[in-house]
This record gives structure tokens, C-alpha cells and sequence, in this order.
């Protein structure tokens, strides 16, 4: 499903990303773990081309992101285009970013409705099953500031689910939450794995990453480091650098 | 003391300024100055969202045109454009649209008697009186309304429109749907006070001339009976009358775009457009 060959990234002198490999299958669910500024959120950033990146090959459904190839040279996509492709991946941010101008309902119905040009009922009744389905049906009318973090959140997750994405990205989803309101959306990407959904999620949550991850992948300063089944990873890590991140956050 | 002075000073002459402060041609000066009013700042604030929008594209030849727009129209105080605008037709008799260079090229092929004009007006009736105040007034506040919607955009979080974008939205869409309702909270108490300082400064078309405009009909008055002061109070009366109306409208607008605000940040909002720079 994702693709990555190399893939470079850099902030003015800053080097981000200095050449990540790593591939994605279908239905799978991915944990992406490291220590802070390692550039597991910048890599999330590029694979739905928020971030352009400056080397490599990265492709999504075997497309690749943001640019198109002609012979040998790449060209960047119109616009447009690149707003088509984003479409398909959804994705859910650390500080939740909902609309705060529009009802948790209008939130989830409003890309629907003028990206894709879904008749106005059909996107309500779509977007209400969706609350619905993260436990959220009695606050369709409210406004995000009337809901808590994790509400919040698991509206966020809604309206990316209402594209039918075939990706999800999740950019540290409870990080910005309270503990006790961890639970519920975490509960909400666990029901999502369950169905089949292909993620990508960089957490801090061990036990979400032992529980529901296929596969986890310790990145460390721009490039990864180790990865495999969690339970191996978390046990028996190989490299120095994973260990010493593990006894930190474990 | 003030008090006294008022009420003693003959020279206020009351009653015959109440009597000449609701005569019919000042009246349609206070109607004349209210539209003025609105017109040109429905025509600033559509074009001053325009410019503002401008000015922050990725694009550089856009974002310097507007750029260009608001150093200029900023630079050139509006007494001095209105004046300007109302002797435009000095420069051009005659506004046309059509062919550019048509006379020219049609007059190396040799056809002098033919031309490209496809439609034209007098320039006098369009760039006289009322319409060179409006658009005067409109232009400059067009770069007034530019940066102050400029800041309102930078205001909104950048999470939204990344979050908009991801959700598929181009540029034009995530402005629309997403940016300028969120800086519209912003932008909307700046825009009160430009309201009232518009209306305020209808009284410089005055001399473009405007004459049916509530300034110059005071002080058409004023210089007619000799009685010069009581019409400068009957102005300031009126001007405080239509300003303190305006007040209101401000209010209800303001309630309406901060749908969605908790009470701590409105307040937040309040205080800091009471503060608000013009």
C-alpha cells in the first residue's frame, strides 16, 4: 500500500528525514515509534505529500505522491491533483484540528459534500452512522468547544473515515489528551484495525502498539532503525538505540 | 462650567439649528452620506478580502500586485484622492472599452474611419460627484480592509488548513470553507471601526464636490444664513447619532460570527478590539 525508497527530507540545514525504506502492506496496521524530532511525524507528513520531500521515491497504491514521472524526470502534480490523491488518505492530528466554525456534524459532512459532490442527504445519513460509530450519535449539533479532547478526537476520525480513505495516518492521536480520555479513542483505532483498515501510527501508547500493531518501526534521527512483530521488538530489541529508548518509555 | 456655556453662549443659536438640522436638503444629505457609507464599504470589504488573499498567495507576482495596491492607496490620504478622483476628467473626456491600440493598428491598414470601441459613456457623468467619492472612498478602503483581513487569516491556526487539505480541499475551497469563516471573528470588530470611520469620512467627498452629501449641505447652510457654528454642532450631532447607530449593528454582527467560541475566548476578542489600531 505504501512505498518508501530512500525517502529524504530537510528544513533549511536541518536534516529530517536521511533516507527511510519502508513498505506498507494492505490491512496492515503500523506503529511508527522514536524518540521525539527522530522524523516519524515528518515522514507521516509526506506520504500525503503535506510535506513535499527533497530525495527518493515514495508512493502510495502504487502511485507516486506528489509527483508524476515521465521517462526518467519527475514533475510536481498540479494542485489539484495532489488534492485528489489526499483525499483517499485520511488523516488524524495530534491537536484534533476540527473545524470550530461547524457542528461536529457539518465537520464530518463538508468534504463530502464539496470535495467529492455527495448529495447533501446521503452525506448526513453517512455521517451520522459514522458518529454513530465512535460513540459520538447525541453530539452531532454540538461544537468542538463543547466537546472534550477525546471527543474531539474520535469526531476527527470520523470526518477522515467519511472520504472512505484506504489509508489512515494518525499523528500522535492521544498525545494531546488527558489519561482518562485515552481509552475510548484508542478503543475507536482498535475497532478500525479490527475491520481492516490500513493505518500508520505514530504513538507512544505501548500497549496499543502491543495489542493491535502488526508491526512495529523504531525510527531514530531520520532514518529506521529497527522493526518487526511488537512482541519481538519489545522483548528482545537488537539495537542499542531502540533498547535505550525502551527502557526509557516502558 | 461647560454646562453654563452651553446654554448661555448665544452664539450656538439653538433653535435655529434645530430648526435647519432636519430641513429636507440636509436630510438627503444624511441619506446620501449613509449610502455612501454602505456602498463603499461593501465594495471595500469585497475587494479588500480579494487583495488579502492576494497578498498571502504562494504566487509572488500576486501577492506584489496587492502589495502594490495597499502601499499605494495607503500612502495617498483619501482627501486628497477624492479630489483626485473628481477631476479624472481632466485626463479622459471619454471612458471606452475595446480593442487596445485599436485607432493605431487600424490606421496602418488604412482604415481611419473604422474603430475597435465597443462601448463607452461620457466620463463626466460616471467620474463626477457621487461615483468618484464612492469609488475614492471604496479604493482606499479596499487597503485598509486587505491587511486587516491579511491579519485575520493569520490568525486562523494553521492546523486548519492543513487539516482541510488533507481532507482533500484545494486552496480556493479550504479559504473559503474553512479560513475566512474562522478569520471572519477577527476580522469583523476592525471592520466595525472602519465602518464608523468610513462614515466619518464620507464628509471629505465634500470636495470632490459631492453636493447632496450631509457635510457639504451643512455647511452649504452655514455659509448661506452666516450662522457658521450652530451648523458645525448640528454636523457633530448628526455624525454621533448615525455613529452610535452603527455601535449596535457592530454588536449583533460580532455575536454572529463567534458561533462556536467558548464565553473565555469572546471575552478574550472583546478585549482586544476595544484596543483594535485604525
Amino acid at each position: 500500500m505504501v512505498l518508501a525508497e530512500g525517502v529524504r527530507k530537510r528544513f533549511g540545514s536541518l536534516e529530517v528525514l536521511k533516507g527511510v525504506d519502508l513498505r506498507v502492506d494492505e490491512r496492515e496496521v503500523l506503529v511508527l515509534l522514536g524518540p521525539s524530532g527522530s522524523g516519524k511525524s515528518t515522514f507521516l507528513r509526506c506520504i500525503n505529500h503535506l510535506e513535499k520531500i527533497d530525495g527518493g521515491r515514495l508512493s502510495v497504491d502504487g502511485e507516486l505522491v506528489g509527483y508524476r514521472q515521465s521517462g526518467s524526470k519527475l514533475y510536481e502534480l498540479k494542485e489539484r491533483e495532489v488534492a485528489r490523491k489526499r483525499a483517499e488518505i485520511g488523516m488524524v492530528f495530534q491537536r484534533f484540528n476540527l473545524f470550530p466554525n461547524m457542528t461536529a456534524l457539518t465537520n464530518v459532512t463538508c468534504a463530502p459534500i464539496h470535495v467529492r459532490g455527495i448529495k447533501r442527504d446521503d452525506a448526513l445519513r453517512r455521517a451520522r452512522e459514522l458518529l454513530d460509530r465512535v460513540g459520538l450519535a447525541d453530539k452531532a449539533q454540538s461544537y468542538p468547544s463543547q466537546l472534550s479532547g477525546g471527543q474531539q478526537q474520535r469526531v476527527a476520525i470520523a470526518r477522515a473515515l467519511a472520504m472512505d480513505p484506504k489509508l489512515m495516518l494518525f499523528d500522535e492521536p492521544t498525545s494531546a489528551l488527558d489519561p482518562e480520555l485515552v481509552g475510548e479513542v484508542l478503543d475507536v483505532m482498535k475497532g478500525l484495525a479490527r475491520d481492516g483498515m490500513t493505518m500508520i501510527v505514530v504513538t507512544h501508547e505501548m500497549g496499543f502498539a502491543r495489542e493491535v500493531g502488526d508491526r512495529v518501526v523504531f525510527m531514530d534521527d531520520g532514518v529506521v532503525v529497527e522493526q518487526g512483530a511488537p512482541g519481538e521488538v519489545f522483548a528482545n530489541p537488537r539495537h542499542a538505540r531502540t533498547k535505550a529508548f525502551l527502557s526509557r518509555i516502558l | 462650567m461647560f454646562v453654563h456655556m452651553l446654554l448661555t453662549n448665544d452664539a450656538f443659536k439653538w433653535s435655529f439649528m434645530f430648526d435647519n438640522m432636519f430641513n429636507p436638503p440636509v436630510l438627503e444629505g444624511v441619506r446620501t452620506s449613509l449610502l455612501l457609507t454602505v456602498e463603499s464599504m461593501v465594495l471595500g470589504v469585497v475587494l479588500g478580502i480579494v487583495l488579502g488573499v492576494m497578498r498571502l498567495s504562494p504566487n509572488p507576482v500576486i501577492s506584489w500586485v496587492a502589495w502594490v495596491y495597499t502601499w499605494f492607496f495607503r500612502a495617498v490620504p483619501r482627501l486628497v484622492l477624492a479630489i483626485l478622483f473628481g477631476n479624472l476628467g481632466i485626463l479622459y473626456a471619454r471612458l471606452e472599452f475595446g480593442i487596445p491600440f485599436d485607432r493605431q493598428l487600424l490606421g496602418l491598414l488604412g482604415l481611419d474611419s473604422v474603430d475597435g470601441r465597443v462601448w463607452g459613456v461620457d466620463a463626466n457623468t460616471v467620474l463626477a460627484g457621487f461615483y468618484a467619492g464612492l469609488l475614492a472612498l471604496a479604493l482606499s478602503e479596499a487597503a485598509y480592509m486587505a491587511e486587516i483581513v491579511r491579519a485575520g487569516i493569520l490568525a486562523v491556526d494553521s492546523g486548519q488548513t492543513e487539516a482541510a487539505q488533507a481532507l482533500g480541499m484545494s486552496r480556493g475551497l479550504t479559504m473559503r470553507r474553512v479560513v475566512l469563516p474562522q478569520a471572519m471573528r477577527v476580522i469583523v470588530p476592525p471592520t466595525g471601526n472602519e465602518t464608523i470611520a468610513m462614515l466619518k469620512d464620507t464628509a471629505v467627498v465634500a470636495f470632490v464636490p459631492v453636493t447632496n452629501e450631509l457635510f457639504f449641505q451643512i455647511r452649504a447652510v452655514g455659509t448661506r444664513t452666516f450662522k457658521v457654528f450652530p451648523m458645525l454642532v448640528a454636523a457633530c450631532l448628526w455624525y454621533v447619532a448615525l455613529t452610535s447607530v452603527l455601535l449596535v449593528g457592530q454588536h449583533f454582527l460580532e455575536k454572529r460570527f463567534s458561533r462556536g467560541v467558548s464565553q473565555v475566548t469572546r471575552q478574550k476578542m472583546r478585549a482586544m478590539s476595544v484596543g483594535a489600531p485604525k
